[in-house]
């Protein structure tokens, strides 16, 4: 479904992702995982077009989508859940969500979407009519996880969505990627949580200084000795 | 009531009446920063753009201002969009020292233009309205200063409402608080930030219309409302529409 090659990526003259290739298969949960640094939420933004890739290919259900405009690339399915959240502060929860339907065949559907938004997170129905401004931060991490579903995305991806969160809502975070996921969505997961991340994971990946280090199923990554001693201090 | 309390309520009521139309200004003015960052320093200039159009649509048409504001507003908006398109778009990654010599520059080739097309002559047109006033008891209210805050307010409030409601409007706020997050949702940024621009000179084009009956218009009047508009938004805050309005009425009283 998403198919990435050998991408190079570059701030100004600092290269940041070096050769990238990465497959996300119709239905998977793929995980990047990867120190501070190593180019993980650069890929993303490559991806969904606020970085330009140098060179190298991205596709999308075998179309190509390299460089293409932000706002092409959601149209085609595919929703970016950003670091830091990014939610409109000083918008109600409901303005942020029909703010993630943008094109017409999403606008159609928000009520029934709202609707599904709100049975994965009831916390935002309770809190509706408030700005998303004054969340607390896991409200706001639902927030801009629903605010991606809007798009009826068939590739969501997300960036530390656990970053920050208590952790007992990052379970709960865990729990509800897990359901998006077998309701049909696929799921390209960056994480610090290694652990978490990859016992939901189908596949991972390592990224190391700007390069796959290392790929394999969820399982068999958890069991590397590398991983182990490296991202989970066993 | 004696004297002097009459006459104090009655400046009162004319600077709150100017304010208004103050207000009109500077919301233009705190749209286009609060969306871009950007404070448009042509925005007097843009004003008096919108006062002659108005102006000859008076004296060739026999149009009254207050008539021809919404072809003026139209007009305005354009000029916006294209300065935006051509110009501002280009420069919003700058540093803001560097964003300033840009719009002064498209204010000093407005305000030339205006000289050499209609030269440096006052003009004042003598609308249907332009002079008459009214009495509601002892004090007396100009009736042009009147309509003009009228309409200030209303389309202040029609502002709002787009705002809050359409939804190019709630584009325009969500490209306003967060604009990463606007684009990964798949909102042309560029496109809002050209709309937000052309609304906002739209919106100083409409106040210049309601001061058309009310004050003489030449090109050098512009910087001088680049400044009300902006004191007024710095009294209001930045970027805060309401700001602005509350902060147009207590310079139009101050003054």
């Amino acid at each position: 479904m998403l198919n990435v090659r050998d991408i190079n990526v570059f701030y100004g003259d600092m290269q940041a992702l070096r050769g990238i290739s990465l497959e996300v298969k119709k239905g998977e949960v793929v995980s990047v995982i990867g120190s501070n640094g190593a180019g993980k939420s650069t890929l993303l933004r490559a991806i969904s077009g606020i970085l330009r890739a140098r060179n190298g290919t991205i596709s999308f259900n075998d179309r190509n989508i390299t460089n293409a405009h932000s706002a092409g690339i959601v149209a085609a399915g595919i929703s970016h859940v950003p670091e830091g959240r990014q939610v409109f502060p000083n918008m109600t929860v409901k303005e942020n969500l029909e703010m993630g339907a943008q094109f017409p065949h999403m606008k159609k559907a928000a009520t029934a979407t709202i609707e599904e938004v709100y049975s994965f997170f009831p916390r935002l129905k309770e809190r509706l009519g408030q700005n998303a401004g004054t969340l607390s931060g896991g409200e706001q991490q639902m927030l801009a996880m629903g605010r991606g579903l809007m798009s009826l995305p068939q590739l969501m991806m997300l960036d530390e969505p656990s970053l920050g969160l208590a952790p007992l809502l990052v379970s709960t975070i865990f729990e509800i990627i897990e359901k998006i996921n077998q309701l049909g969505t696929s799921i390209l997961l960056i994480e610090q949580n290694v652990f978490q991340s990859l016992k939901i994971s189908h596949r991972g990946y390592v990224l190391e200084n700007g390069t796959i280090a290392l790929s394999g199923t969820g399982e068999a990554l958890l069991e590397n000795p590398h991983i182990r001693k490296t991202y989970l201090g066993l | 009531m004696g004297m002097d309390s009459t006459l104090a309520v009655q400046l009162l009521i004319q600077g709150v009446l100017l304010g208004g139309v103050y207000g009109l200004i500077a919301i233009g003015l705190s749209l286009i920063f609060g969306v871009m960052g950007i404070i448009n320093f042509a925005h007097g200039q843009m004003m008096v753009m919108g006062m002659y159009i108005s102006y000859w649509i008076f004296v060739l048409l026999g149009i009254d201002p207050y008539i021809s504001l919404v072809a003026v507003a139209a007009a305005i908006f354009i000029l916006g969009w294209l300065i935006q398109y051509t110009v501002v778009n280009r420069i919003l990654d700058y540093p803001e020292a560097m964003q300033v010599l840009p719009l002064v520059s498209i204010g000093l080739i407005l305000e030339n233009a205006a000289l050499m097309l209609w030269g440096p002559d006052h003009r004042s047109p003598q609308t249907a309205l332009g002079l008459d006033s009214m009495w509601v008891g002892p004090i007396m209210v100009d009736t042009s200063r009147l309509i003009a805050f009228v309409l200030a307010i209303i389309i202040t409030f029609l502002i709002f409402i787009f705002l809050k409601k359409s939804n190019l409007g709630k584009c325009i706020r969500a490209a306003s608080d967060n604009r990463t997050g606007a684009v990964l949702v798949g909102i042309d940024v560029d496109r809002i930030y050209n709309m937000s621009f052309a609304i906002g000179a739209a919106t100083t084009g409409a106040a210049g219309c309601l001061l058309v009956p009310l004050l003489p218009i030449s090109p050098h009047i512009g910087h001088d409302f680049t400044l009300t508009a902006f004191i007024v938004v710095i009294l209001g805050g930045m970027g805060n529409l309401l700001g602005a309005l509350v902060g147009g009425v207590i310079l139009g009283v101050a003054e």
